[in-house]
């Protein structure tokens, strides 16, 4: 038994998204090896290589992987896995859009963003934007899967596994990347952070979402999300957005402002340790799953909310 | 240019699945279904580019029950020209589905498709990108901007960080994420119009795909219960709770 994990890296640094996946990959009970695929991968295989229980990290360098293009990643991973009983791959946007390529090229289901190893066949998976959980068993030869990172523990590092070079792919003869705009912020990572401050429509311009949610996250140290309402009218841009089709979160705090608490935004943050909601409707669904709610106009309750925390010591 | 747009019938949106008491599936019986919302976005798209010249024609395809007629009915009042039902009771798995949708398209030659990121029902993900895997042809998934330039689409992504503009040669599949657009509203004298386009039924068979699942559901559970807190008086309040009771400041 021998699993693949498809590393999540950036710049140099291999995200912590990825020692999760080894977790998920080490209740399949086999030999773990981690694909560090990319442009100028080297410092991300080293990182790679220290992840505790790791076999062997392969390395893949070409212009097309570090675009991310699906099709360079297909044919890189796809010779590959034949000496694999299973790909994992973290259910990032990026693993959302070359895993399902690769298991159709291989001929077997792709088994999406899975929260529970069973065993090497048998997994959990949500549905139904996480009001159900279905346990699937594979009859495939080899698994192909996402992995939700939330939900498994990072593994730790202190290894030291062998670093080798793969085939890797270049560029695809149909797609070509044109340009990247990503947002700049030093504000830690939406799916990483600890501490997570949400706005809602109630928000009603970018320049108010900036004016409350942002100063509040910092003082915090959180990470900034937001409803899709809140995305859709222009308050945040769209990586911000946690639910069903945007980030999955599931920090230690989670605090909503003005977000009614749709099934659709449940679904990516109801796994948090800590919920708060600040709503001035007390019959707003958040109440539902909120640990701490606070029925109150936001526009004076934040204000009191960064005196209070001040206070205490932020 | 001919464009396919596959469209599933799911519960909808707005209603909150639960789970049977025997735990073999969630419970569909008299729950509201509609178009799943990505296809929604996906059929509007593919009726702008015709309104703009850039599309001749719209076929729809929808894999599913007898009632996945009306689907395709919807999509055919918002605009499409007409539609396949590829009818079977068994809820394909995403890999059945991309390989159906592959026979389709060996047979209408379309020079795209659009379709949803995601069915809001199973929440893969996974349709789009197999079946581009399966044409070799490539993919812009989870699109917000789409910009036809006869031999190939300029396609901006929403992913994680920001966006992503890619340049796909056509033939291509492209997969809509939320905020490509937002979908019309059928007009009355429009569905009124649709009741007269053709749909064509087929089952899996005609394509000589097997759409045997391969994945066997052990059981559908309900995920563990949050029970609702308590409500706070004050700012202050919520801060000395957070911090004494919660532990998480
Ligand atoms: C296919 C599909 C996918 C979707 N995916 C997602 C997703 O991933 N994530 C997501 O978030 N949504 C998603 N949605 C949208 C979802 O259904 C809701 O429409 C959305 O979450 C609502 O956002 P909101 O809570 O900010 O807005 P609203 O529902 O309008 O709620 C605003 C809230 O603010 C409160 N409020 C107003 N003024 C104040 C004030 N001054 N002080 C305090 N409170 C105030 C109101 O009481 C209300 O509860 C999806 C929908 C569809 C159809
Ligand atoms: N049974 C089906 N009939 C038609 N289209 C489908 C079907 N299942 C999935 N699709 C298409 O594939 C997309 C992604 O679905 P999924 O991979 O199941 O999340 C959907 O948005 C639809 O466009």
């Amino acid at each position: 038994m021998a699993v693949l994990v498809i590393a999540d890296h950036h710049e140099g640094v291999v995200r912590d998204t990825t020692n999760k996946t080894v977790t998920a990959a080490q209740g399949f009970g086999g030999d773990i090896d981690i694909l560090v695929a990319g442009k100028g991968v080297d410092s991300a295989a080293k990182a790679a290589a220290g992840i505790a229980g790791v076999r062997k990290v392969l390395t893949a360098d070409s212009d097309a992987l570090g675009q991310g293009l699906a099709e360079a990643f297909e044919a890189t991973v796809v010779p590959l896995a034949a000496g694999y009983d299973a790909v994992l791959i973290p259910s990032t946007s990026q693993g959302k859009n070359v895993a399902p390529r690769i298991a159709a090229k291989l001929d077997v289901s792709l088994i999406s963003d899975i929260i529970e190893v069973v065993d090497a066949k048998t997994f959990v998976r949500p549905i139904y934007a996480g009001n159900a959980l279905e346990t699937v068993q594979t009859s495939d030869a080899k698994v192909v899967a996402t992995v939700r990172p939330t939900v498994f523990k990072a593994a730790a590092e202190g290894g030291s596994a062998s670093v080798e070079k793969a085939g890797a792919a270049g560029a695809p003869a149909h797609t070509r990347f044109v340009s990247e705009e990503m947002v700049k912020s030093d504000r830690p990572e939406l799916g990483a952070a600890k501490i997570v401050v949400s706005g809602g429509r109630a928000m009603g311009s970018a320049e108010e979402f900036q004016r409350v949610i942002e100063p509040l996250a910092d003082l915090l140290g959180a990470a900034v999300g937001a409803s899709r309402a809140a995305v859709d009218a222009g308050y945040a841009p769209n990586d911000y957005q946690v639910g069903q089709t945007g980030k999955v979160v599931a920090p230690s705090l989670y605090i909503a402002v003005g977000i009614s608490g749709a099934i659709q935004h449940l679904a990516g943050m109801k796994d948090s340790k800590v919920i708060v909601a600040i709503n001035k409707d007390a019959d707003a669904p958040i109440f539902q799953v909120a640990d701490y709610g606070l029925v109150a106009d936001y526009k004076t309750a934040i204000p009191e909310l960064t005196e209070a925390l001040k206070a205490a010591g932020k | 240019m001919k464009v396919l747009v596959p469209v599933k019938r799911v519960i909808d949106y707005n209603v909150k699945a639960r789970v049977k008491p025997d735990q073999t599936g969630v419970d569909l019986a008299n729950v509201k279904m509609s178009m799943n919302p990505f296809d929604e976005i996906g059929v509007e798209e593919a009726v702008r580019l015709k309104e703009k010249g850039a599309v001749e024609e719209i076929v729809v395809v929808s894999i599913g029950p007898a009632q996945a007629q009306e689907t395709i009915r919807t999509a055919l009042a918002m605009g499409a020209d007409r539609g396949i039902l590829i009818q079977t009771d068994a809820d394909p798995e995403p890999l059945a589905v991309a390989k159906l949708l592959k026979a389709v398209v060996g047979e209408e030659s379309p020079g795209f498709i659009i379709m949803g990121k995601q069915a809001i029902d199973g929440d893969n993900n996974a349709v789009g990108q197999m079946l581009a895997a399966l044409l070799d042809w490539p993919q812009a998934t989870f699109a917000s901007k789409v910009e036809l330039s006869g031999k190939s689409a300029k396609v901006t992504r929403e992913v994680d960080g920001g966006l992503q503009t890619l340049d796909v040669d056509l033939p291509a599949v492209i997969t809509a994420d939320l905020r490509l657009n937002e979908p019309r509203y059928a007009s009355l004298p429009n569905i009124m119009k649709a009741k007269k386009k053709p749909i064509d039924t087929k089952s899996p068979a005609d394509y000589g795909v097997d759409v045997a699942p391969r994945l066997k559901v052990l059981k559908v559970t309900e995920p563990p219960k949050r029970s609702a807190g308590i409500k706070v008086e004050t700012a202050a309040d919520l801060v000395m709770k957070l911090k004494n009771e919660a532990g998480v400041l």
